[in-house]
């Protein structure tokens, strides 16, 4: 599904990443984990498109980036810890505008299913500046599936959430992996990431320097393996 | 032109494939400028803001000079083109930080159509605010200096330059909304820019108002669709490389 060959990425004369490698099997749930600065982000705004590789390659569900971007974008759900939702729609003309960006087909049916599955069918006519955080982060993840992208990519969707928010965020999140979709996410919340991801990899100083999937974790766990994965990236 | 090129066009799109490619790009200019008109018409911070704005610096222009009937009717284009390039500033500065505060730019820019439709629909409701806001400031200032404005011509020339000015606007606000000191790097420059559509619709609006010859207004009027033709035009091309990271 993803595939990512000696992947730079430099801004001016800083080089963020360093021949990055990087593989994903579809309907995989791949927890990207690493120290602030390591990268993160950038990876994963160059999948989405949002960015160009400075070198190296990179292939999205068999379109090879930059020159297929628009075919990739298609395919590609992203939530990010900014909700990228206007305040001054509603939930439901906030959704019918990224249907037709999307070109989602049996729109009204599908933004009501999509509404039922974050949980705010109700409040659907109200203002997205009257939410709280957690229910525009809800809303941001129905905006993501409105158009049932194969991929998913949250990068930090957890920040200023809070625990009942955090939760629901979790419920939706086991959904999405549970249609098969391929995910990749990137947060600081080891334990989140251990309880919904099936492999980890580890982002550190530009490159991946360590992988594991959740059944080959030791008795140490996630925070062992991170812990160890970190000092090897250094 | 062989039979495969009659029927495919040059990525090897059929009609019906090349026909939902540009309906979806239609729908997508149509969609962005729906949802930016939706929006200010609930919270209005815009048009108020612009409204404002215009109307001060007509007050001020009418206090500040102590003008004749001859010296009004001289200056009332220059005037008013004065105004509408420091309202349209505001209007274009908002617009793009709208989408940049809370990473809404990311959101369009993620769409799978052509980010030449994001340039036309974000132009498209820039231009639509800035002749609202025309469409109010203009009757205030035919009060103001008990001048008759309503000339077809001279609405024809609003329209052409606010064209020229909105597409200039909108490639330029793109590219400032990245920089901390958006405010002031947008007017800095779009001003030297748009030095020709300025020119072209203060002498055409003369013109019209002051009812010159045809003769001498056309080399205006076409400096402004020329203008108007090649900045939209090059915005279609290079739009994709501005938003680029």
């Amino acid at each position: 599904m993803i595939t990512v060959q000696k992947l730079t990425k430099r801004f001016g004369m800083k080089t963020i990443l360093r021949g990055l490698d990087f593989h994903v099997e579809p309907g995989e749930f791949v927890a990207l984990l690493g120290p602030n600065g390591a990268g993160k982000t950038t990876f994963l705004r160059i999948l989405a498109t949002l960015s160009r590789p400075s070198q190296g390659t990179v292939s999205v569900a068999g379109f090879e980036l930059p020159k297929q971007a628009a075919a990739v974008r298609q395919r590609l759900g992203v939530v990010s810890h900014q909700p990228l939702l206007y305040e001054n729609l509603t939930a439901l003309e906030n959704l019918q505008f990224y249907g037709r960006m999307y070109a989602v087909p049996n729109l009204n049916g599908r933004i009501d299913s999509v509404l039922t599955m974050v949980g705010l069918a109700a409040r659907r006519n109200d203002l997205v500046r009257t939410f709280s955080r957690g229910m525009q982060q809800r809303l941001a993840i129905g905006r993501a599936v409105l158009h049932d992208p194969q991929m998913m990519l949250f990068d930090e969707p957890y920040t200023g959430l809070d625990q009942e928010a955090s939760e629901m965020l979790d419920g939706v999140l086991k959904e999405v992996a549970a249609r098969g979709r391929t995910v990749v996410m990137t947060s600081h919340d080891l334990v989140r990431a251990e309880t919904l991801s099936t492999r980890f990899d580890i982002l550190s100083r530009g490159v991946i320097a360590a992988s594991i999937y959740r059944a080959d974790l030791g008795a140490e766990g996630l925070t062992g393996f991170y812990k160890k994965g970190i000092g090897d990236g250094r | 032109m062989d039979g495969r090129r009659k029927t495919e066009d040059r990525k090897g799109n059929s009609p019906s494939t090349v026909y939902g490619l540009r309906s979806n790009y239609l729908n997508a200019i149509r969609a962005i400028a729906w949802k930016d008109l939706a929006a200010e018409l609930r919270s209005r911070e815009l048009l108020t803001s612009m409204l404002v704005f215009s109307t001060l610096i007509i007050m001020i222009f009418y206090f500040a000079l102590d003008l004749d009937a001859k010296a009004r009717d001289n200056i009332a284009a220059g005037v008013l083109w004065v105004t509408f390039a420091f309202a349209g500033t505001i209007g274009l500065n908002r617009a793009m930080a709208i989408e940049k505060d809370r990473g809404c730019l990311d959101g369009l820019l993620l769409a799978p159509v052509d980010r030449s439709a994001i340039y036309f629909g974000k132009m498209i409701s820039s231009l639509v605010f800035m002749l609202i806001v025309e469409l109010i400031t203009l009757p205030i200032y035919s009060i103001f200096y008990n001048i008759n404005l309503f000339n077809i011509g001279f609405i024809g020339v609003i329209l052409l330059g606010s064209i020229g000015y909105t597409a200039v606007g909108t490639l330029l606000s793109t590219m400032t909304v990245q920089a901390r000191t958006r405010d002031m790097l947008l007017p800095i420059l779009l001003f030297p820019v748009i030095v020709p559509v300025l020119v072209a619709s203060v002498k055409a609006s003369s013109g019209f108002l002051q009812d010159y010859p045809m003769s001498e207004i056309l080399p205006w009027l076409n400096i402004l669709v020329a203008y108007d033709a090649i900045f939209l035009a090059l915005s279609f091309v290079f739009f994709d490389f501005v938003v680029e990271e």
